[in-house]
């Protein structure tokens, strides 16, 4: 299966990586002959086959809820790229009209 | 002999009698590290100052009479996608994670320094452990200590190629589809995937988390067996940690495994195969005949080119999610040049991550998204079952599946960087045991007329590492494979 130029642009997008045009191109037929190969499942019937998402039979592991220490606030904020007292920061998100 | 000539059960030994100090057993890696590490590049970080002091406390506490651990005064080396404190980097061999500082130990870390290892450095990684040859670090390729042309396997070659060249005895890398026992084998040293569940993966940087499992190297299968032990375990911050007893695996290694069913799929021997691994690898099996065990031509249908498939729709889409965590906001790199949050986002990522990562997300967020969900990630949750399935029935028949670890040997540095899918089958038999959450090992069973290593692969059930730990001792006794070095540790020496 082809991925188009487009299609690879909308996967960016929804992952979040800006791309160059080189980068669309070249991803677009790297990933069109990946694509192609897992095409291969297709060949296998797989009606009435249950899902396995984890292989070992593990269901609803619980602990009591008991409050413990976790990162303190200088802990979680020192690797962030800026922070401003106990809050990350980040670019603007709302304009100045639809903040207020 | 050199300290480094040392297994760490040896070094193990040697401290305990007090023939040798912990701080010359830590100069010893530390010397070997500077010397042939800038040809090699198995290190990212290394941590000269932490582990002289780490092990001369060690030699404090052992005067004093103290009990130190399982690993007293061993050097260690941790692949750089595990957590580690006090200051050390943890990269991942990603720009995305350049000068980060983990706030706390990963479980395995803990457990390491429970035990009295002296850790002397992070080990170079695929990027995010993505990739089949080192070439896909931030930070530079790692080179095969048997041929500095060629790659040492992936993702965890550094810590493969730090054990091969005698830079430490032992090291931990991380397993998701081969990434421990696909270098073992092209470095020539034992490389151990646990069970799923088997080793805790707290501060393990995830990639695949239904797949990534941590595990042991070394030049020996009883060095493998000594840190598997001090690391395996339930761990309550993993919850897919398995509450299982850890056995000493130390203990009755030496006996084998009689009598021995070996499966042979014949999968493992398909098209693609180099011919030098096949002759190799059957001659190793003729050795396992020869102490009495009886191979028995199996198959796994779903094995090879489906379980690849399979692979690279779970693993991928699992990383898609896994990897959202990196948004230049918490922690990590941030673009400085952006318009807004989301070009921010997307400014970042584009600069932090790179090729192979960004294919990875890109398929992973392909498959699970709105109408190719059911087409390919629930297809391949389902051929997930059916391999699973294969084995269930392989291990009503024998005890173990044995084949080559890899197809070829170490190939050479750029080989197949222009081509992703051609890395991908570097895996082609190591994958389905990830799928399966199975335990896997390769250990060392010949060379190439050139001189390359070969990689025997030995699969078992669920929680059954003890037993196939004997049975990898078996082979090793009856030859000399993994006493050999490379022509590069004895030219130093």
């Amino acid at each position: 299966m082809a991925l188009s130029s487009k299609e690879v642009l909308k996967v960016g997008t929804l992952s979040r990586i800006r791309l160059t045009p080189e980068e669309v191109e070249k991803f677009s037929s790297q990933l069109s002959a990946i694509l192609d190969y897992v095409d291969k499942l297709r060949e296998l019937d797989t009606a009435g086959v249950e899902p396995l998402a984890h292989a070992l039979p593990i269901h609803n592991v619980l602990r009591p809820d008991e409050p413990r220490p976790g990162l303190a606030p200088e802990q979680a904020l020192g690797g962030a790229p800026q922070s401003d007292g106990d809050f990350f920061r980040v670019p603007r998100i709302l304009n100045e009209e639809a903040g207020a | 002999m050199a300290v480094t000539d040392l297994t760490a059960c040896e070094i193990r030994k040697a401290i305990a009698e007090r023939r040798l100090s912990a701080v010359e057993a830590t100069e010893g890696c530390l010397r070997a590290i500077g010397r042939l590490d800038p040809k090699i590049k198995a290190f990212l970080s290394t941590d000269p100052d932490g582990g002289r002091r780490r092990a001369a406390e060690i030699d404090r506490r052992l005067a004093a009479g103290e009990n130190v651990g399982l690993l007293a005064g061993i050097p260690v080396a941790v692949k750089d996608n595990m957590c580690t404190a006090d200051g050390q980097p943890t990269t991942c061999a990603s720009r995305i994670l350049g000068g980060w500082r983990a706030p706390y130990d990963a479980h395995v870390v803990e457990r390491l320094k429970a035990e009295g290892a002296v850790i002397v450095g992070k080990t170079n990684l695929d990027e995010f452990a993505m990739g089949s040859s080192t070439e896909n670090s931030a930070y530079g390729a790692t080179r095969n200590p048997w041929d500095l042309g060629r790659v040492p396997g992936g993702s965890s070659g550094g810590s493969a190629a730090a054990v091969a060249a005698r830079l430490v005895p032992i090291a931990l890398g991380s397993d998701t589809g081969g990434s421990i026992r696909q270098p073992a084998a092209l470095c020539g040293v034992v490389g151990m995937k646990p069970t799923y569940g088997r080793v805790s993966r707290y501060g393990l940087v995830a990639f695949a988390s239904s797949l990534d499992q941590i595990g042991p190297f070394g030049r020996t299968v009883a060095d493998a067996a000594l840190l598997l032990r001090a690391t395996a375990g339930h761990d309550p911050r993993d919850s897919t940690s398995v509450r299982e007893p850890v056995p000493d695996y130390l203990e009755g290694l030496e006996e084998p495994v009689r009598p021995l069913r070996i499966g042979v799929p014949r999968e493992f021997f398909s098209a693609g195969i180099d011919p030098e691994v096949e002759s190799v690898v059957r001659e190793a099996l003729a050795v396992y005949e020869r102490l009495g065990a009886a191979l028995v031509p199996i198959t796994l249908p779903h094995s090879t080119d489906y379980s690849i498939a399979t692979y690279y729709i779970v693993a991928t889409s699992e990383a898609s999610s896994n990897l959202a965590r990196y948004d230049g906001v918490h922690y990590g790199y941030r673009s400085s040049d952006h318009t807004d949050m989301i070009d921010m986002y997307m400014r970042s990522r584009a600069q932090g991550f790179g090729d192979e990562v960004k294919r990875r997300i890109m398929l992973g967020t392909y498959a699970l998204s709105s109408g190719y969900y059911d087409a390919y990630y629930k297809k391949a949750l389902a051929v997930r079952r059916l391999i699973r399935r294969d084995f269930e029935q392989a291990f009503a028949k024998v005890d173990c599946i044995m084949g080559p670890t890899s197809p070829t040997p170490a190939f050479h540095v750029g080989e197949r960087t222009a081509d992703p899918l051609a890395m991908y089958l570097s895996d082609v038999y190591t994958v389905s045991a990830n799928l399966a959450a199975i335990a896997g090992i390769s250990i060392p069973c010949g060379f190439t007329a050139g001189g390359l290593p070969i990689g025997l692969q030995i699969i078992t059930d669920v929680f059954t590492e003890g037993r196939l730990l004997r049975i990898a001792r078996m082979y090793e006794r009856e030859t000399g494979w993994t006493k050999r070095a490379p022509p590069i540790v004895e030219d130093a020496a």
